[in-house]
């Protein structure tokens, strides 16, 4: 249990700092703007009790936002990603022979599991992000532009790092 | 009072998430407000020193180019001093002072972390309160117009870059002088779109753009961009003009905050004039 922690501790620490000193930097004619720390909320244990998934969304998109001078931006989109996490993981279908300390990642699920699941999870992420930064309907496609893009780099972000994480695993 | 807590205990996962929903929707909404409190004022102090110390290497990578930058404006100032003038008689130049009252000064900066991608951008700076940033403040760059600064702690500015949805800038044509609004569209952040420039104007492609000085903000004169196109929508009565923006906002380095020394007066005048005005 107490390894569990400090494993997400160490995740949530590292992903900010990824998010803050390399991938906030980047971006490509307005359009690219992947948020890569999502991937914290996504690898949270299955059994994460669902007052402690919305507090920890809450930390996590306020930390962003302080790192970025947006107040309430991050907050709000992680705050959505949190509140759908248990909803989508019973769409994509759950498996049975999961036990409390494992989590949703590339490794314990499946390519296909996952990828629908950090998929469906992201967009809703970046859509919520984007439409409250722009705060209108006015420039609606370039937006859904914006979305679109940023999701597919976003998710092959996340699938990336998964397998660099996963291949270490099996040498071991 | 049974069933008020089973129900809060029944429904705890929604009502939290509402709750914490407004109160990131409300910290969004009053976010003008909340970039002067203290909470993101401790944290601009935190990701202040972090951006430094990351600033301080990335600003190796861009030296040669700020130094070039540097030279050309050290040739314009030496052209228009003293000694690059030779003396037309034995008169002794005066500076009269009657005829030119500072109104501007400046302050040197540097940015620490900017954005271009975002439909918001903002530029933090390593100078704030403790060197006479204030809010309101212009801020240029040797190539023009940079943003304005919108929130100062004791050693850092926050300044809303023009590439922000918020930016309007009055500007004006410098060859006929039409006034009109600088915005920008979220798109490319080397493009600004110039409005309120009435259909019947001539215009031609790399007609200039510089400030109209009328904000209280920025001085007057300072180039923006050269105009890229121009067109009139059907049915419309003014021009939409996308042009170039004469600032490389991706490499932005070292820059200027303008302090209006009139400002006060030149508000104050307003205010009593409107006063007057409601009576």
């Amino acid at each position: 249990m107490n390894r569990l922690v400090f494993q997400n501790i160490f995740r949530f620490i590292l992903l900010v700092l990824l998010q803050v000193v390399l991938l906030n930097r980047i971006n490509f004619y307005g359009y690219l703007n992947p948020f890569v720390y999502i991937l914290f909320i996504l690898l949270l244990p299955f059994e994460t009790p669902g007052w402690l998934l919305l507090l920890i969304s809450f930390v996590t998109g306020f930390t962003i936002d302080i790192f970025s001078g947006t107040p309430g931006l991050h907050t709000a989109a992680t705050l959505l990603a949190g509140f759908a996490r248990p909803t989508v993981i019973k769409l994509v279908g759950e498996r049975d022979e999961y036990n409390a300390s494992m989590y949703p990642s590339l490794h314990n699920m499946g390519l296909k599991w996952f990828m629908t699941y950090t998929f469906i999870l992201v967009f809703l992420h970046h859509a919520v992000l984007n439409f409250l930064d722009v705060f209108s309907f006015a420039e609606f496609f370039r937006t859904l532009l914006r979305i679109i893009i940023s999701t597919i780099f976003t998710v092959l972000f996340i699938i990336l790092i998964e397998y660099i994480f996963v291949s270490r695993k099996e040498k071991r | 009072m049974r069933n008020i807590l089973a129900f809060i205990v029944r429904f705890h996962f929604l009502l939290l998430f509402i709750l914490l929903e407004v109160v990131a929707l409300a910290m969004l909404v009053n976010s003008t407000y909340f970039q002067q409190s203290a909470i993101l004022n401790t944290g601009n102090a935190i990701t202040g020193k972090f951006y430094t110390s990351a600033s301080n290497i990335t600003g190796y990578l861009k030296l040669r180019r700020t130094n070039e930058l540097l030279s050309i404006e050290n040739a314009i100032l030496r052209q228009g001093s003293d000694i690059s003038f030779l003396k037309s008689d034995t008169n002794t130049f005066w500076k009269n002072d009657t005829l030119y009252r500072q109104q501007y000064n400046y302050i040197v900066a540097r940015v620490i972390h900017n954005t271009v991608g975002k439909r918001n951008n903002y530029i933090m700076l390593d100078k704030g309160r403790r060197f006479g940033v204030e809010k309101d403040m212009a801020v240029i760059t040797p190539n023009g117009v940079a943003g304005t600064v919108v929130s100062v702690s004791e050693n850092f500015a926050w300044v809303m870059s023009v590439l922000n949805k918020h930016t309007r800038i009055s500007a004006r044509i410098r060859k006929n002088d039409q006034m009109g609004t600088v915005v920008w569209n979220g798109v490319n952040p080397s493009v600004g779109t110039l409005n309120d420039i009435p259909a019947h104007v001539k215009l031609s492609r790399g007609d200039t753009i510089v400030t109209s000085g009328f904000s209280n903000i920025f001085p007057a004169g300072l180039m923006m961009g050269t105009i890229n196109d121009f067109r009139v929508e059907q049915g419309e009565h003014f021009y939409i003009i996308p042009f170039s923006f004469s600032v490389d906002f991706n490499s932005l380095d070292y820059v200027y905050i303008v302090r209006n020394l009139m400002k006060d007066e030149q508000e104050e005048l307003k205010k009593t004039t409107e006063a007057q005005a409601n009576e």
